[in-house]
């Protein structure tokens, strides 16, 4: 049984429609990644699942449970971790404070310091910034605060959406290294990414969105050697 | 000089009223960004809550000793308990379902919402004003040839201690934290596991809570009140929140402070029908120099 399990999902704005049909799944301990053009739907697929937004229908399984139209607090407290595009952190918090929201569901307190050390452990920019407001904080540093305060809630399931979207490339490289370290620990993924090619260098698995649409899934490698992937988003050669 | 320190100590104590109602404004605009035109209204309701619960005990008069603190807590709580959840009734049926509405929408839903409060308090006491009791024995101090009465020494530190109780809760609680996330992230804040429609259901209580303590202070206060109180107040209060940084506690209360020491000044020096006209002058003056107001923060909301 997937830990994840989408199915036929439909999701409007208003009258837009971004998701048409969406069905994936994701088992327990892989890296799966969602890739597609601008505009796609990737991100309306993960609010979709953490339940910040309603599907029009489908249904949503997590750990075999339906969640599909559960509120987004329940659904962090089943285990579903979002770091969502544009960051979102809180700007006017310190990065201290923003870790210990994303315990907001936990209560023991040396586990949550513990945690915290461990993601100050694989952000060590965090640890200098530790007392600043995050609002005031580079691009760079905001999306490691991201991914870290998605981390403190010990998700089962992490969903992180394009979470090298702007960054220099030797911290593109960084956060795939994280990527790969917090699945070794035992984190089951679900990525978005424009970068594709790194996104199918760290996954098993992938699924391609085109407007609304699941048109292409299979093996990370397979996808990666296929002339239609290839052409439309890993910009033809190489 | 003696006039000055006179109507510093006048105006600190008016102030004090405004502080308790600008919390409110600050913190409900701080979460939901709506301006709650009703609050006002719930600050008038606070003071015939108070006359409500005064009578019931029967109480009519200036009461002394320890019943005196028995009468003044009763008082006082019964009127924030019942502002409190008139506060939360209104977000419940009113402002809940507007919440992802157009702006224009919850706004004008809020000047709605306080036609029918003031509406509702004409019914229950008539249009004039109405005589509020005297409860506290109010021993007055000379220092040199300035007065102090103590209803003005009560006010002043009601104001300041619950708005350090405030700050505390919100700077240091869990609940508390859970407010500033919400106000500054609503999805990411759900993302983190709060529930955001409790939290400002929360809010709106404190809110409203602090407005109905003001409403008792003021009664004690000015011995009258009567259904239309809470507009002029109200529209002061607001101005003070704005005055200070809305969405900003402290400067709220700094706010408060202000209005009150302009008005009381304004009255004593320059005449009392200049008052509004020196009031929202410094506001319109403040907010060109600085536009997010005296203690506002200018971070960016969204990224
Ligand atoms: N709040 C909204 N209101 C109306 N339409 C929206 C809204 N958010 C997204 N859409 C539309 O839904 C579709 C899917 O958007 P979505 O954000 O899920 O795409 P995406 O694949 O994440 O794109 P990107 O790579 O640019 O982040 C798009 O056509 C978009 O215009
Ligand atoms: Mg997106």
């Amino acid at each position: 049984m997937a830990l994840l399990e989408v199915t036929n999902l439909v999701a409007r704005y208003g009258r837009i429609t971004a998701l048409s049909d969406v069905s994936l799944t994701v088992d327990e301990g892989e890296v799966v990644t969602l890739i597609g053009a601008n505009g796609a739907g990737k991100t309306t697929t993960l609010r979709t699942i953490s339940g910040l937004m309603r599907p029009a229908s489908g249904t949503i399984r997590f750990d075999g449970r339906d969640i599909t139209r559960v509120a987004p607090n329940e659904i962090v407290r089943a285990g579903i971790g979002h770091s969502p595009e544009g960051r979102r952190v809180f700007p006017r918090m310190t990065v201290r404070e923003n870790l210990e929201l994303g315990a907001y569901t936990r209560r023991a307190k040396d586990e949550i310091a513990a945690d915290i050390e461990r993601v100050l452990t694989i952000f060590p920019r965090l640890r200098e910034r530790y007392a600043q407001k995050a609002g005031t904080m580079s691009g760079g540093e905001q999306q490691m605060l991201a991914i870290g305060r998605a981390l403190m809630s010990r998700p089962r399931l992490l969903l992180l959406d394009e979470p090298s979207l702007g960054l220099s490339p030797k911290l593109v490289q960084t956060i795939f290294e994280v990527i790969r370290d917090i699945s070794a620990r035992g984190t089951t993924i679900l990525l978005i990414e424009q970068n594709a090619r790194q996104a199918l260098a760290v996954a098993s698995r992938g699924y391609v969105l085109e407007v609304g649409r699941i048109a292409h899934q299979g093996a990370a490698a397979d996808l990666t050697a296929s002339e239609v992937v290839r052409a439309a988003y890993l910009g033809g050669g190489a | 000089m003696t006039l000055f320190v006179q109507q510093l100590i006048n105006g600190l104590s008016l102030g004090g009223i405004y502080a308790l109602i600008a919390l409110g404004y600050t913190m409900v605009y701080g979460i939901i960004e709506l301006i709650n035109f009703a609050h006002g209204d719930v600050y008038t309701l606070g003071t015939f809550f108070s006359l409500a619960i005064l009578t019931l005990l029967g109480v009519t008069g200036i009461v002394s000793g320890p019943m005196l603190i028995v009468v003044v807590a009763v008082a006082i709580l019964g009127a924030m308990l019942l502002c409190g959840l008139t506060g939360v009734i209104i977000e419940r049926l009113a402002y809940r379902r507007l919440r992802n509405a157009p702006k224009l929408a919850p706004l004008i839903t809020a000047i709605g919402m306080s036609f029918i409060l003031e509406n509702l308090m004409q019914y229950w006491k008539g249009p004039s004003p109405i005589p509020f009791p005297q409860v506290i024995p109010n021993p007055s101090f000379a220092v040199g040839a300035v007065t102090v009465e103590a209803k003005q020494i009560m006010v002043i530190l009601l104001a300041v201690v619950l708005m350090m109780v405030l700050q505390t809760f919100v700077r240091y609680s869990r609940l508390g934290k859970a407010m500033r996330a919400t106000a500054q992230d609503k999805d990411a804040a759900q993302l983190m596991g709060i529930d955001i429609n409790t939290t400002i259901a929360l809010t709106f209580l404190i809110g409203s809570a602090l407005a109905g303590a003001a409403g008792f202070v003021s009664g004690v206060y000015y011995g009258s009140t009567w259904f239309f109180n809470g507009f002029a107040a109200g529209l002061k209060a607001f101005t003070a929140a704005v005055l200070g940084g809305i969405g900003n506690i402290a400067g709220a209360m700094l706010g408060g402070f202000l209005i009150g020491l302009i008005e009381a000044m304004t009255t004593q020096f320059i005449g009392d029908q200049w008052s509004n006209v020196v009031v929202f002058s410094v506001l319109v003056l403040v907010l060109i120099f600085r536009p997010s107001g005296l203690l506002g923060e200018s971070l960016p909301n969204k990224v």
